[in-house]
């Protein structure tokens, strides 16, 4: 205990008592508190939620990537930079005709092949036999296929077999369908033995395999596959170019992980004269799309949490001001039961710190809550890192301490006479 | 022999201006312990300028004032504040209460600041407000109290600490006479016990509880002398 001059006990305020008085100063006008520290609520919360949700988003990203989706390259034909083909004609595709096996030389290449819906003539039916020509004319969607475009597409085989190489370098009229076009055109899966056929515009090609359900391209729809060379013979070259639905593409199944590095090199090794003629289309990297999502949603809305930080700081020193002008009185009867002016400001500056941490606590359950609600609505996980959740109410108390500086100083210099004559 | 609670030597402040306000010209002054003193004259004569001097609210411009036998003129802020917070007791005419706080609450306010141990603030508030009688109403707010009970709530917070010496300014202007008699009485009361009181007022009929009277005018102080008091 420090001692005056004069055998005295030195007039002192304990941390304890400046937080009891602090705190008295809040609940005391709890409606103005509250008002007064709703920007730092705001501004805390909505930092707490940014850094919540985006990390809960990008958790939910990188657990929707599925390894499906991560072992799947798709390289599109754009066509020769010179339309070469004599009118009316398509020019050759640009896959060389070994694409497959180029293909499956590259490291962590699973299955890859060839593949291009062929261009039918307008009017096009489709039926089980020359006789019931018309029965089903329903839309099918007619493929060809290289048989390791078929292998990549990995289809689940109900009857049959998938469409071999041998069907292909002999360029068979054969054909492998799926369950509903079989039902729709009356072929039973156990006929399959007594080899059915079917015709598209008479021309019968005999039904090898009936699948229920692919991995890859034929996953959804009616389709009918047949081999490469077939539908060339048949039908002639693809249209080229990207967008027109038509042109050839390669369909590639990878190990997992190594999509990014197969699409890195596929279009030089297919082609290497012209490897940009080929338009790669490779899975976003996850963590890139992680660091995406972060660097500019989360840019964004942490730029308002700090605004709106900042007028929480101006709302805590403006009504503190207010407070000490409001105030004057009980400054002078504090001063005159022997407090010094250090005393003073320490009372403002704890009021204004203790406004500013309740609005960050506050703020942070806001924040927290909404982060919670969000995921929970859904379904997702909600991620929130300890390391930016927990000292968040510090941030508040950090604003409030701020705010509070130049107020405490006025009041610290608030004239006790004049405080003392007008009340 | 102890030191007179007050001793005043060639006492005067002077405000700063053109010209200068002499608004206590050089006083001397001497108040022993137990004694009441009415400090009266009409406004504008240097009464609260003599408070606030006495009060250690102000410093003087010129003279010295020994307060319990220390001299005052030369102190830091700091022993200044401490001697304020200890020795010193303020009754303000506008009472000074805190509003949001309850009776209890603004008598401890005087033990904040003076290290006065947390344990024993309570008990000291709290027999300072039986002391003034209001024993029963220490939860209550300064708004649902009368005038006559806020300045008791303004005397139990000068007292709380024992100090050498309470001032009081103009206890009674806010008062109706009723509660301003019995407010007189409790000072009466305080006095016989032994409390050092200085009261400043304009009121004739306050300034005849005191034992002694000393006018003030166009800053120059003289005692009137008079009969004892009882």
């Amino acid at each position: 205990m420090r001692n005056s001059a004069l055998g005295l006990p030195s007039p002192r305020l304990t941390a304890r008592d400046a937080t009891a008085e602090a705190v008295a100063g809040i609940v005391q006008r709890p409606g103005r508190a509250g008002l007064t520290m709703l920007g730092t609520v705001l501004g805390v919360g909505a930092f707490v939620a940014v850094l919540g949700l985006t990390a809960t988003g990008a958790g939910q990203i990188s657990r929707q990537f599925t390894v499906l989706e991560d072992t799947t390259v798709t390289v599109e034909d754009n066509g020769p930079a010179n339309n070469v083909a004599p009118p009316g004609t398509n020019p050759a595709i640009g896959f060389p005709a070994n694409a497959d096996a180029i293909a499956d030389h590259i490291h962590g290449v699973v299955a890859a092949g060839v593949w291009w819906p062929a261009a039918l003539p307008e009017g096009t039916n489709f039926s089980a036999s020359l006789a019931l020509s018309g029965a089903a004319s329903q839309t099918v969607n007619l493929l060809a296929a290289s048989p390791g475009a078929v292998r990549a597409m990995a289809p689940a085989m109900v009857a049959g077999s998938p469409l071999s190489p041998y069907e292909n370098d002999t360029a068979q009229h054969v054909a492998m369908i799926d369950t509903s076009t079989a039902s729709a055109l009356g072929i039973s899966p156990a006929r399959l033995p007594s080899h059915p056929a079917m015709f598209v515009n008479g021309i019968a090609y005999t039904v090898v395999g009936v699948y229920s359900s692919a991995q890859r391209v034929i996953s959804g729809g009616s389709a009918m596959l047949i081999p490469e060379n077939t539908a060339l013979a048949d039908y002639g070259n693809p249209q080229p170019g990207i967008g027109t639905q038509e042109e050839a593409q390669m369909v590639i199944a990878t190990r997992t992980g190594a999509a990014q590095a197969v699409s890195r090199q596929i279009a030089a090794a297919e082609l290497p004269a012209d490897p940009h003629r080929l338009v790669v289309t490779a899975p976003p990297n996850p963590l890139k799309l992680q660091s995406e999502v972060n660097g500019d949603l989360a840019g964004l809305f942490l730029i308002l949490a700090l605004i709106s930080l900042l007028i929480g700081a101006v709302g805590i020193a403006n009504t503190t001001l207010v407070a000490v002008l409001e105030r004057t009185g009980e400054i002078g009867v504090r001063r005159a039961v022997g407090a010094r002016p250090r005393h003073i400001a320490a009372q403002f500056l704890a009021e204004s710190t203790a406004l500013g941490t309740l609005g960050g606590l506050i703020g942070t359950c806001i924040g927290v809550g909404i982060v919670v609600i969000f995921a929970a609505a859904q379904n997702w996980t909600a991620v929130l890192n300890p390391v930016y959740t927990l000292p968040a109410p510090l941030i508040g108390s950090v604003v409030g301490l701020l705010a509070g500086a130049y107020p405490a100083l006025r009041a610290a210099r608030t004239n006790p006479l004049a405080a003392l004559r007008y009340l | 022999m102890t030191a007179p609670v007050i001793e005043l030597r060639g006492l005067a402040r002077t405000y700063p201006g053109a010209p200068p306000v002499h608004a206590l010209r050089p006083a001397d002054l001497v108040i022993e312990a137990g004694d009441y003193v009415a400090v009266t004259g009409p406004s504008g004569s240097g009464k609260s300028t003599l408070l606030h001097l006495l009060g250690l609210l102000d410093a003087p411009t010129a003279g010295s004032y020994l307060l319990d036998g220390l001299d005052t003129s030369a102190l830091s802020d700091r022993d200044r504040s401490a001697l304020r917070g200890r020795r010193i007791g303020i009754v303000f005419q506008a009472f000074h209460l805190l509003p949001y706080r309850t009776a209890l609450e603004n008598v401890l306010l005087a033990e904040l600041y003076n290290q006065t141990p947390r344990s024993a603030r309570l008990e000291a508030a709290a027999g300072a407000l039986g002391e003034v009688g209001l024993g029963h109403r220490l939860d209550a707010l300064p708004t649902t109290l009368s005038g006559g009970e806020s300045q008791r709530v303004a005397i139990a917070r000068a007292l709380v600490n024992r100090p050498s010496l309470v001032l009081c300014d103009e206890p009674t202007g806010n008062l109706d006479s009723r509660n301003a008699v019995a407010l007189m009485e409790l000072l009466d009361q305080l006095n016989a016990d032994g409390l050092t009181i200085v009261v400043i007022t304009h009121d004739a009929g306050v300034a005849a509880h005191a034992g002694r009277t000393v006018a003030i005018s166009d800053g120059s102080l003289s005692e009137r002398i008079q009969a004892a008091h009882a």
